[in-house]
């Protein structure tokens, strides 16, 4: 017997999380939320906003945010600092797969 | 059900202090977690070593454990008769159940089954591993997964789930997909947790991939890089036709518009052909004598620079 086809949905910039659903979705606290925005670790929509609404990427960098918390104890501090690293290997990661995409050479 | 040897996952003794379990496992988590991990298979090791850690850290876990663990690791594991009532009636399937999930059932007061709170289903992540042509036309995937899961008797056992997900058409390599509701189930009332899909681009024999874009190596010979040519270029969508203008130089790029993958919404990236000069391995003797003639007649002097940096120098001598 074959499954239904559900629809696999983005998770990007075009999508939008009040903060409520974020905490959820997310497994963070609020405080913690807050703090990590506070950090620069997550931007909102709007930081101006009463409500913040989140998109995608950040759906992804909160989760991100969670394992590390959960995983190796650590302090929201520690959180972002983690996540600004990890924000930086993906860049250099994409650089680098564009120039290997591009033909460069990059053995020599 | 098989023996999981916890310690022998975390690398330390059966009499480790906790302190030299925690640090075994920050060292283990830090090696393999997937968010700061290279390691290939860093996320199923992630896993067991988790799985070990969350048993041994707890003493009352641990000391529940120990008295199991007096088997061999991989022996056949039968549950003690106190462990049936509290998981069914001898018929649920143990296999694969990790030992960890029991633990946490069994705990007293500890873990999800200690309290009467509805709680979020937790969220499950797969691999989507899929071919160049399936981003560009969009696919369903086939995941497969084995979810611990609490029947409505209260016993945990490991099933086996088919979902069968559409990837919707212009995905990425790295891209994450949500399936809403089609993680663990929720406790309590509380609702279901999310599928996450890692979008895995497999290498395709031709084409390399920078986002949307597409590249391509475009060899030709040097009298088509020389004179022009109308050349076959393959695309996803089927070969087409590429004017090569005359006189065209090794490593320039000719842009094919909109050829490369669509764009979520709208568009597409672009498909790039990278000129490459190629050689023939031999030479017939007729193509020596032309290329000998065409040495003969030429003036051009690809070298220009080296020569006035030569000059350059001498003159500074």
């Amino acid at each position: 017997m074959n499954p239904d086809i559900v629809e696999a949905v983005w998770v990007d910039a075009s999508v939008e999380w009040p903060i409520a659903v974020l905490i959820e979705t997310a497994g963070l606290s609020e405080a913690e939320l807050r703090e990590l925005v506070s950090l620069g670790a997550l931007v909102p929509r709007d930081p101006g906003a009463s409500d913040w609404v989140f998109d995608g990427e950040a759906l992804i960098a909160a989760q991100a945010a969670r394992r590390l918390r959960d995983d190796f104890s650590l302090d929201v501090q520690g959180v972002s600092v983690a996540l600004a690293l990890l924000e930086r290997i993906r860049g250099l990661e994409a650089e680098l797969r564009r120039l290997r995409a591009q033909g460069v050479d990059l053995h020599r | 059900m098989k023996f999981e040897d916890y310690y022998g996952t975390l690398g330390v003794a059966r009499d480790a202090s906790a302190e030299d379990i925690r640090k075994a496992y920050q060292r283990l988590a830090r090696k393999y977690h997937p968010d700061v991990s290279k390691d290939a298979g860093g996320e199923e090791k992630f896993k067991r070593v988790s799985e070990a850690y969350k048993t041994l850290k707890d003493p009352d876990k641990r000391a529940a454990y120990d008295q199991l663990g007096a088997q061999a690791p991989g022996q056949d594991f039968r549950p003690p008769p106190g462990w049936e009532g509290q998981f069914g009636d001898g018929e649920v399937a143990f296999d694969d159940v990790d030992f960890a999930d029991l633990f946490a059932r069994s705990g007293a007061g500890a873990g999800r089954q200690g309290t009467d709170r509805p709680l979020r289903g937790p969220d499950y992540e797969a691999e989507a591993r899929i071919t160049l042509e399936q981003a560009f036309a969009g696919t369903v995937v086939e995941i497969h997964l084995a979810a611990p899961e609490f029947d409505r008797s209260g016993r945990l056992s490991r099933v086996e789930r088919t979902i069968r997900a559409s990837i919707p058409k212009g995905v990425t390599d790295g891209k994450r997909l949500r399936v809403p509701g089609h993680g663990g189930k929720g406790y309590q009332g509380g609702p279901d947790g999310d599928l996450y899909l890692d979008i895995v681009l497999l290498p395709h024999r031709l084409f390399r991939v920078d986002h949307h874009d597409l590249y391509i190596d475009l060899p030709l010979t040097p009298w088509e890089a020389a004179l022009g040519a109308v050349i076959e270029v393959p695309t996803l969508e089927g070969p087409v036709e590429l004017k090569v203008p005359p006189g065209i130089q090794a490593g320039r790029k000719l842009r094919l518009a909109n050829r490369g993958l669509p764009r979520p919404r709208e568009g597409a990236g672009n498909l790039y052909a990278t000129v490459r000069i190629v050689m023939p391995a031999e030479l017939s003797e007729r193509e020596r004598d032309l290329f000998k003639s065409l040495a003969a007649a030429s003036t051009f002097d690809p070298r220009v620079e080296f020569r006035s940096e030569a000059d350059h120098e001498s003159r500074h001598r």
